[in-house]
């Protein structure tokens, strides 16, 4: 079996992550910030793990500007709705998810006016297209640091310069990216950055978050969501405070303890040793893939610039034959069709019908790429010749 | 004999942070629970010598946790 699915949560994970979880389960167990027991503080100290280690990897020296949510949606969502009120202005891109794309269209219909910067039908975009959007009511930009239907990376650093100069906050999905690109919140001028824990970090599903960049004023972002946080327990209003004011309700304190471990592990791997690897399987998977006659191969097809998730149609043929046939006959698991992205599709020209999606990960080799294209090359008909 | 100060803390989270800023400062700290006459959000609070008292502020400052204030602990 061939697990090309990375792109939705990746799989493997590290050796190491359902361990931790496990002992978690067994030997701590506790609520963490509910009391003052061993077990609430070691479950603390696990949290404080996670936040150090997320910190670490996104360059932040305050590890309280890590905020723990169920994953990049939650935060994302956090994000747009503190932010965008009726009469304000936000710009995004023609490659967002829909994690975005649904909570900026139910703002819009409570009168909040969204730009959409269509970009090249490869998705990328000039950082100029973005800047000729902005207007006096621009509350926010935000930005798909890399599509998860065609990989194409956006130049984050520019569009943050950019964001700065106009006093503009930026949140960036950095689902895609997170564990595989090279990420720091200073440098890249990045006032919010949403994470998934389960993708390129390599932990359990449920996990993700908020980066919030030291010189952004939480003041500005009011909570999603309120409740318990087991401080100022004798106030009915949420505490204004970081990391309470957005951690409201017990937290996966299971999952943050296998994030731990998987994060750990993607900083001992470090992160350039993990995106040679990355493009080199996204060179391979693009150069394989586009001598197959009949495959189109959407995005730039330089992988360079763009992350190891790439997208392809076998002409006349359906995704979903395509992808079964892939499983049934080769043993390749992928995913075809609409990618949660329509926005993104519509760029890419490749709607209704969608793309099949290939996401290798950090655990997939380079022969199993080469075994992958070969399965492409022979679903579509040609003979192989290697 | 030594005089302690405790460190209050407006959240758990903070007061955990607190003891690993301080022990990784080489500070010889305890959590203790909060002494019931001084009032906190928190029930933990840092226990230190008296004199280590404007060291571990830094150590915490340096570790961007928030303290809600230091009192000296009385017996």
């Amino acid at each position: 079996m061939i697990y090309l699915d990375n792109a939705a949560t990746s799989w493997p994970k590290p050796e190491g992550v359902a361990d931790a979880m496990v002992r978690f389960l067994r030997d701590v167990g506790a609520n963490p910030g509910r009391s003052g027991h061993a077990l609430a503080n070691a479950a603390e100290r696990v949290r404080l793990d996670a936040r150090e280690a997320v910190a670490a990897l996104f360059n932040l020296s305050d590890p309280f500007r890590i905020i723990f949510t169920a994953g990049a949606t939650t935060a994302i969502n956090l994000v747009l709705h503190g932010l965008l009120t009726p009469g304000s202005h936000v710009v995004t891109t023609g490659i967002e998810h829909n994690a975005v794309m649904r909570p900026l269209r139910a703002l819009e219909a409570r009168g909040v006016s969204v730009t959409v910067v269509p970009g090249r039908p490869d998705g990328s975009l000039e950082v100029t297209s973005i800047e000729r959007c902005l207007t006096p009511a621009t509350r926010l930009i935000v930005v798909n640091h890399a599509s998860n239907v065609c990989g194409t990376v956006l130049p984050v650093r520019e569009i943050g310069a950019l964001a700065q100069a106009r006093g503009i906050p930026l949140l960036v999905d950095a689902a895609q990216t997170a564990g595989v690109w090279p990420i720091a919140l200073g440098a890249d001028r990045i006032d919010l950055l949403a994470f998934s824990g389960h993708k390129g970090l390599l932990g359990p599903t449920g996990t993700g978050g908020l980066a919030i960049s030291e010189s952004f004023d939480i003041d500005r972002l009011p909570p999603l969501i309120q409740g318990g946080t087991g401080s100022r327990s004798e106030q009915e209003v949420q505490p204004d405070f970081l990391p309470d004011k957005y951690e409201a309700g017990t937290p996966n304190i299971v999952g943050l303890a296998g994030l731990v471990a998987s994060v750990r592990y993607v900083l001992d791997r470090g992160v350039e040793a993990i995106r040679r690897h990355d493009h080199d399987l996204a060179a391979r998977l693009i150069a394989g893939l586009k001598g197959i006659a009949g495959v189109q191969v959407y995005g730039t097809g330089n992988a360079a610039r763009q992350v190891a998730v790439v997208s392809f149609n076998i002409a006349g043929r359906t995704c979903a034959e395509v992808a079964s046939s892939l499983e049934q006959d080769f043993g390749v698991l992928c995913r075809p069709g609409l990618h949660c992205a329509p926005v993104a599709h519509r760029t890419l020209g490749t709607l209704p019908g969608g793309t099949i999606r290939f996401a290798p990960g950090l655990f997939t080799t380079s022969d199993e790429i080469h075994r992958a294209v070969d399965a492409v090359r022979r679903v579509a008909g040609v003979e192989s010749h290697g | 004999m030594v005089e302690f100060v405790v460190i209050l803390f407006h959240s758990t989270s903070h007061a955990i942070a607190a003891e690993r800023a301080a022990k990784r400062a080489g500070l010889d700290v305890k959590l203790v629970p909060t002494p019931r006459e001084l009032s906190s959000d928190c029930g933990s609070a840092l226990r230190i010598a008296a004199v280590d008292r404007a060291a571990c502020e830094e150590a915490l400052k340096a570790a961007h946790v928030p303290i809600d204030r230091s009192e000296p602990l009385t017996d």
